[in-house]
């Protein structure tokens, strides 16, 4: 099926994530659509798929427009999306799934839906027992169940977010080899993916968004620099170094190893001197939030060793790491950070260690107005936190802050916040970089990382480099690593 | 922001309005002549001294059910399950007093060890509750509503079986205790100003533990962003245990005061609906200690008042009931209807920080 997008915009309050997209996929091809986080790859896919309206714009299938509502909608007219987490039942059977979502009468079509189900999978050569239980399925096979349904419902156009995240060597190459079938057949497939490797080794053509713009197209052959430089800008300049300024070490991993159902972060070792900061790079999902959570100890290890502040804390609870002066500040400020409702003076007297069994509200008072001013908060110590903006969220958070902190952790820092809280953030916590703590920062901006770390580590499927020294590291360079590529210079060794 | 409260104000009068209109059509349709009718049951619930003190003995129990919901509700659970728990504090108050009635401890003393054991009672069924809920993953509203089916099974079991009364056992419940093992009462009626002092005692506690207490503050964390309170530092779990024990220890004195004050003996339906009816209470002022003694206060008087509408028109006193929850839904459906079509506060006024990039633009 020919699909074609044709003016596409979409913002988010003040975030553009489409911005004019046109784009024309011909029947039997595989597209690749790259690009970084939030360059507005989603978006896109889930509009085409009835998951979002478009502001304007509109959906071209086989030259006739279409209006695409819903999910439903979008099957309809042929349309199916694959998500990065596969949205099917886990606690009901395989061919329970695959007639779900199905149109029919009250009795649906139990025999026939296993005949069609069994001349499906044997088509593209895969092996699922219609009868077990989709939670004993690994990620792979679920999205082989998800392809199949897709197929039975009638799409000619197929979606795939992140198709080869957490599935097998094995797995991936049935996926390409379905999926290369599939484009045979005269299906369109949409490759959405942050792996360069992938992009280049399947797709017929590649599409690369960045900030909501599409950016360039390429075909075959490919040039990785090309592709990384589409992807990610040119390169900027590198910001000031804290040298680290010796007294020991804040943090050390010794061979620490975590993992989740999908992804192992194995053997890191880390040993981060006094004030020193870490920047970790890396698409979502790569590791690097399992890791930041591990080292906060939110998350349980699987092996090795957390030391920090001179103490073995392995294996011990978040309250613990929190005592020994390590703190961590979620993304998601309102979600798990903040608590909707309660006001700043509340948070203020929450965050302290209480002082008896009374409230000293004029005590809160004062500590809450201290701080206001001290970290620029725009509010007062009556404001409840959701009343705030993103960014002096953000400061309320680092304002409550324990003193002292040997390490302190933060998922995407600036994340959503403008030029002005972002400067004024990261003079904040260099400021406590002086004092002695440390710092381990994930963020999607490579700019960012660039700019504000000592020392990168890059991860990349779970995979981590060894600790990269900033000053030396550029753009490009960090873009392949983060699509994947240039691995092969840390192989040698054990990584990281 | 004041524009704010006048308009939550206005949402409120609104729904009680249509409360109103609708009770008055459901007494047109019950064939009572409605303005009549309320005037009873004013007249019914405030008209003589029994009737005000009928009023301060059910009111009693209901602010101590009330209490317990404000803490449980506060650490963000559901506890369903007072109703239960007041039903075994009065067990294990008509334990403690057949355990100890015929030893020559003197009465005083026996009560009090009594009461004492209805709110360990009622704790430990809460608790039960609260360790389904954190260590079983079973949602306390199921684990509460099958913990009040298996206490009032145990009521009748031994109000029955090994408690039953010499002779006839029977739906009216354990052999009364004896004069001496009653809670003292106003002479002449049955109103226990020691358990109307408690109970007003332990709502004034529990306003406090709420509004100003570091327990209260991280309770109330807990239950609005257990995630962010645990990043915080509060040991949210134990929290949540806590909150169950506090509640489950306010009901179960419900319970032990129901027992020593009221009844003086054990009878199937000991909770007589003050659980139940404390939730719809906590619902109505939203959570807010300072509201609930009057409110709880108004629900009794109807359930008082509403007895005049069985006598005077035949209607069911359950009328009572139907006005409260009528009340409890439409309250809360004008406060859905305010978020739905007035949005909140956040989205009215844009942030300063906006309004400066705006400028900057």
């Amino acid at each position: 099926m020919d699909v074609e997008l044709r003016d596409i915009y979409k913002t988010f309050g003040a975030v553009r994530a489409n911005v004019g997209i046109t784009l024309r996929v011909p029947a039997g091809t595989i597209q690749g659509i790259l690009g970084e986080n939030g360059a507005g790859k989603s978006t896109l896919m889930k509009i085409l798929s009835g998951f979002m309206r478009a502001d304007s714009g509109g959906i071209i299938l086989d030259g006739r427009p279409v209006s695409i509502h819903s999910p439903a909608d979008a099957i309809r007219c042929g349309v199916g999306m694959l998500h990065q987490d596969p949205l099917d039942f886990p606690p009901m059977r395989v061919i329970d799934n695959f007639i779900l979502g199905r149109k029919g009468g009250l009795l649906p079509g139990q025999a026939e839906a296993a005949r069609d189900f069994k001349r499906l999978a044997e088509q593209f050569g895969f092996s699922l027992n219609p009868d077990s239980y989709v939670d004993a399925l690994t990620v792979g096979e679920r999205q082989q169940l998800e392809i199949l349904r897709l197929l039975w419902l009638g799409a000619r156009a197929l979606i795939f977010d992140e198709p080869t995240t957490g599935i097998s060597a094995a797995q991936k190459e049935k996926l390409f080899a379905a999926l290369r079938l599939l484009a045979e057949q005269g299906k369109t497939i949409l490759f959405v993916s942050h792996k360069l490797e992938d992009v280049e080794g399947l797709c017929h053509r590649v599409a690369v968004l960045r900030q909501g713009y599409l950016v360039g197209e390429a075909q075959p052959p490919y040039t990785t620099k090309n592709l990384v430089e589409m992807m990610f800008g040119k390169s900027i300049s590198a910001g000031e170094r804290n040298p680290c300024a010796g007294g020991g070490s804040t943090l050390i991993l010794d061979n620490l190893s975590v993992e989740d159902y999908r992804l192992k972060v194995r053997d890191v070792s880390l040993d981060v001197c006094r004030g020193e900061v870490i920047g970790l790079a890396g698409m979502e999902g790569s590791g690097q939030g399992l890791f930041l959570r591990a080292v906060s100890g939110m998350v349980r290890t699987v092996g090795g060793r957390i030391l920090a502040g001179g103490k073995d804390l392995t294996g011990k609870s978040y309250h613990a790491f929190k005592r020994n002066g390590v703190a961590f500040l979620p993304a998601a400020r309102l979600e798990e950070g903040l608590v909707s409702g309660l006001n700043l003076t509340e948070h203020f007297v929450l965050s302290e260690p209480p002082d008896g069994f009374f409230i000293n509200w004029e005590q809160g008072g004062a500590l809450a107005r201290e701080r206001i001013a001290g970290f620029n908060v725009k509010g007062t110590p009556a404001s409840t936190v959701e009343s705030l903006s993103g960014g002096n969220q953000q400061r309320a958070l680092l304002a409550l802050l324990r003193d002292p902190l040997a390490l302190l952790l933060l998922e995407h820092p600036t994340r959503g916040l403008d030029i002005e809280s972002t400067i004024y953030i990261w003079s904040k916590l260099k400021e406590r970089c002086k004092q002695g703590t440390s710092i381990i920062f994930m963020s999607s901006d490579l700019d960012e990382i660039l700019q504000y770390s000592d020392r990168v580590l890059v991860f990349f499927s779970g995979r981590v480099t060894p600790p990269l020294d900033a000053s030396m590291l550029k753009t490009d360079k960090l873009g392949q690593l983060i699509g994947g590529k240039g691995w092969d210079e840390f192989t040698t060794g054990k990584s990281a | 922001m004041k524009k704010n409260i006048w308009v939550n104000l206005g949402f409120q009068a609104g729904a009680l309005l249509v409360a109103m209109l609708v009770t008055t059509g459901i007494l047109a349709a019950a064939g009572a002549p409605p303005f009549q009718a309320y005037w009873s049951m004013l007249k019914g619930a405030f008209g003589s001294w029994d009737s005000i003190v009928t009023i301060l003995i059910s009111w009693s129990p209901l602010l101590l059910t009330t209490a317990g919901v404000l803490i449980t509700f506060s650490a963000g659970l559901w506890n369903i399950g007072v109703e239960g728990q007041m039903g075994v504090g009065a067990i294990f108050t008509t334990g403690m007093m057949l355990l100890l009635q015929d030893t020559s401890l003197p009465p005083a003393l026996i009560i009090i060890l009594g009461i004492l054991a209805g709110i360990i009672g009622g704790a430990l069924w809460a608790a039960l509750a609260g360790a389904l809920k954190v260590f079983g993953g079973v949602n306390e509203i199921f684990g509460g509503l099958g913990l009040n089916f298996v206490a009032t099974a145990l009521t009748i079991y031994l109000v029955f079986g090994p408690w039953a009364r010499p002779g006839v056992a029977s739906m009216s419940g354990t052999k009364p205790f004896e004069r001496e093992l009653w809670l003292p009462t106003l002479p002449g009626t049955s109103l226990s100003l020691w358990a109307l002092g408690l109970s007003i005692l332990a709502i004034a506690a529990v306003y406090l533990l709420l509004r100003g207490t570091h327990f209260g503050l991280r309770l109330k964390a807990v239950g609005k962003n257990p995630k962010a309170a645990f990043l915080l530092g509060v040991p949210t779990w134990q929290y949540s245990m806590f909150a169950f024990l506090l509640c489950g220890a306010l009901a179960g004195l419900a319970g032990a005061i129901q027992v020593v004050g009221l009844r003086h003996n054990l009878l199937p339906n000991i909770s007589n609906g003050y659980g139940f009816l404390g939730l719809l209470v906590a619902m109505l002022v939203n959570y807010q200690a300072l509201w609930a003694a009057p409110v709880a206060f108004f629900f009794v008087a109807l359930n008082t008042g509403s007895v005049q509408l069985q006598i005077n028109y035949k209607m069911d006193s359950s009328f009572a009931g139907v006005l409260q929850s009528l009340l409890v839904l439409l309250v809360l459906l004008g406060e859905g209807a305010r978020q739905r079509f007035l949005g909140t506060a956040r989205k009215a006024e844009p942030s300063e920080s906006e309004i400066r990039n705006k400028q900057v633009k």
